[in-house]
């Protein structure tokens, strides 16, 4: 039981230990990369099935299902075919950046992995910084798309880029802010402080566990961050830098072959690694779920990937579901909504830490109504506001002139 | 007051509901799983056109190699060679009856301007083939289907055109039967006026005549 949970560091030790001094170190970098690297990318494989496995199911179809059982080798053959296909660079294209662009958007999303811990103990380096590190890498990925787009000299590109990099600032801000409600509780930026923080059970005899999101700013929170993260990764209902149906693709319209899956890849990397944040900031990270025996003998690692993967069925059940914004929706919704409501979040995560010093019957009760009432106001008021004021009546176009 | 996030909400549900249910009803599948399972070909289905043949494949063939389809094809895929006996005498049966796959574009034309119910449209789609020639040219072997084939795949329109040529075979058998009986007068009035001018060559070929008439009209 313990050692199913230490497995992947006993390896690494026991092989670290054999290497020659020299090799040492040079390899215990590359044992600690190299998981990252084979997981992430094979559950990316995986996830493209799943999910036009998933989409069909919703859609009442039964989705891929010719390659290998059940279809679950369908990424194999895409795989292979997106390595043999012709790569085409568009003549006036800027070579350099056009290239450089797959490669920018990958490597930051590589680099947020190492941060986050997986596992008990399961991290590739400790940083006391860790989330400052992943938001400021990760805000890299919005140059490369830009990239990407002007380097293809195509309008749909510069379009979709456009649209990617105001879709992505716009919506960094509430990502940050929610992140920063989890901060400001735990008193920490370290990624493996804040999953500690979350240990242990409270509440209706011992059954709750201690994660943020049993809280009120840590629902609202998570809500918001994961609203967010879709956002950040270009997921549906937020798809618009991409919008096949409209402008083809956006800033991919210019790649093929194997830059495109490099794309594609970096994408669904990026969405993992969002994904992994939410669930150390607000889902506990590696913990339990329930503080029963039986979960005691399924390893940390276990309950991460389970709740990555839980999460990213939500991820495709709500693009299975929801249709994509327009952008001024969009826009509407990231400074109109998001943003007063993550501030109002902090306000609450505020007072919460204030009233955890409450001593008196009922003062947990009081704390819920008091931060609860204080999000659901808000939100039932925003809404019905931004509801109303919507102003539907005959669209105006303004052509060129 | 409408809740904010009730519409997705509701969304949400219902996209939950398909997920689950389609793992428990088939009823729910709206594809089959082509090779293998087909859905029956709809009645007003059409695709391509083929010949239809009533007893034989070769003798029975309704088409009488007119030429008025060749003429209207917009497209210009048919070609209709006629067949001619030994002497070289026309025998209203085609001898190459061929349709390029490639060049038809299903209009129907050919099947509303044939006076003789021959050529009809088919339901056949697997069209597909490996060379882009010959392959694709449907000679007057592959092109002939029988009537009932064309009653299992168009049983409505069929059966309209199954009651038109019987009744146009009827309104012939009664013409015919009525000039039979007419030359059979007229035999017998000659007969009489033979017989009583002691003349007899004319009488076989009067009736030579009547028995050329009679296969005629079925």
């Amino acid at each position: 039981m313990e050692f199913l949970d230490q497995i992947f560091i006993w390896t690494k030790t026991q092989v670290v230990g054999a290497l020659p001094d020299v090799l040492q170190v040079p390899g215990s970098i590359l044992l600690s990369i190299l998981p990252i690297m084979a997981v992430f990318p094979l559950l990316f494989a995986l996830t493209t099935v799943a999910e036009r496995k998933i989409l069909g199911r919703i859609q009442n179809r039964l989705g891929p299902n010719r390659v290998g059982p059940f279809g679950f080798l369908q990424w194999a053959a895409d795989g292979i075919k997106t390595i043999t296909k012709e790569d085409l660079v568009p003549r006036n294209a800027d070579k350099i950046v056009h290239f450089l662009a797959p490669v920018a958007l990958l490597a930051p999303v590589l680099l947020a992995y190492s941060v986050l811990p997986f596992g008990r103990g399961m991290y590739a380096i400790e940083l006391d910084a860790g989330l400052l590190f992943f938001f400021a890498v990760g805000a890299g990925t919005e140059l490369a798309v830009f990239m990407a787009g002007w380097s293809s000299r195509n309008k749909y590109s510069l379009l979709g880029a456009m649209r990617a990099v105001a879709q992505m600032i716009s919506y960094e801000l509430p990502l940050l802010l929610s992140a920063v409600s989890v901060v400001m509780i735990v008193g920490s930026l370290n990624p493996n402080e804040i999953v500690a923080a979350q240990e242990g059970f409270k509440g209706a005899g011992g059954l709750i566990p201690n994660w943020h999101v049993f809280t009120p700013w840590g629902l609202a929170g998570f809500g918001l961050f994961m609203i967010a993260a879709a956002a950040e990764s270009n997921r549906s209902p937020f798809d618009l830098p991409e919008a096949e149906s409209e402008i083809i693709a956006g800033y991919f319209v210019e790649y093929s072959g194997m830059k495109f899956a490099t794309f594609f890849l970096a994408e669904y990397l990026g969405l993992f690694v969002i994904s992994s944040l939410g669930i150390v900031l607000f889902l506990g990270g590696w913990h339990a779920p329930a503080p029963f025996a039986l979960f005691e003998i399924v390893p940390s690692w276990a309950w991460f990937m389970g709740k990555l993967v839980t999460i990213i069925f939500c991820f495709i059940w709500v693009r299975g579901t929801l249709p994509r914004l327009r952008i001024d929706q969009l826009m509407n919704f990231a400074w109109k909504f998001m943003l007063p409501m993550t501030l109002i979040n902090l306000l609450v995560v505020a007072i919460w830490q204030y009233a955890l010093a409450w001593d008196f019957v009922g003062a947990g009760l009081l704390r819920w109504l008091i931060c609860g009432g204080l999000l659901v106001g808000p939100y039932l008021a925003l809404g019905q506001g931004l509801m109303n004021s919507r102003n539907w009546g005959k669209r105006t176009y303004r052509y060129a002139s | 007051m409408e809740i904010p996030g009730k519409g997705i909400a509701t969304g949400m549900v219902q996209t939950a509901k398909n997920f689950l249910g389609s793992y428990v009803s088939d009823e729910r599948m709206t594809t089959v799983q082509y090779p293998e399972e087909r859905i029956p070909s709809q009645e007003n289905a059409r695709n391509f056109p083929f010949l239809i043949f009533d007893d034989s494949p070769e003798a029975g063939l309704r088409c009488v190699a007119c030429k008025i389809c060749e003429k209207e094809c917009p497209p210009q895929c048919i070609l209709i060679v006629m067949k001619r006996d030994e002497n070289g005498k026309p025998t209203k049966q085609p001898e190459v009856f061929d349709i390029d796959v490639s060049v038809c574009m299903s209009c129907q034309i050919c099947v509303e301007v044939c006076p003789f119910e021959a050529i009809k449209m088919d339901t056949e789609f697997e069209l597909s083939e490996q060379g882009r020639f010959d392959e694709l040219l449907h000679d007057k072997d592959r092109l002939s289907k029988s009537n009932e084939y064309y009653r299992k795949i168009h049983p409505t329109e069929a059966a309209e055109v199954d009651a038109k040529l019987e009744k146009e075979r009827k309104v012939k058998e009664a013409a015919a039967k009525a000039k039979e009986a007419a030359m059979a007068k007229k035999a017998a009035e000659a007969a009489a006026k033979a017989a009583e001018s002691g003349a007899e060559a004319s009488d076989p070929k009067d009736q030579e005549k009547v028995k050329v008439k009679v296969p005629k009209a079925d």
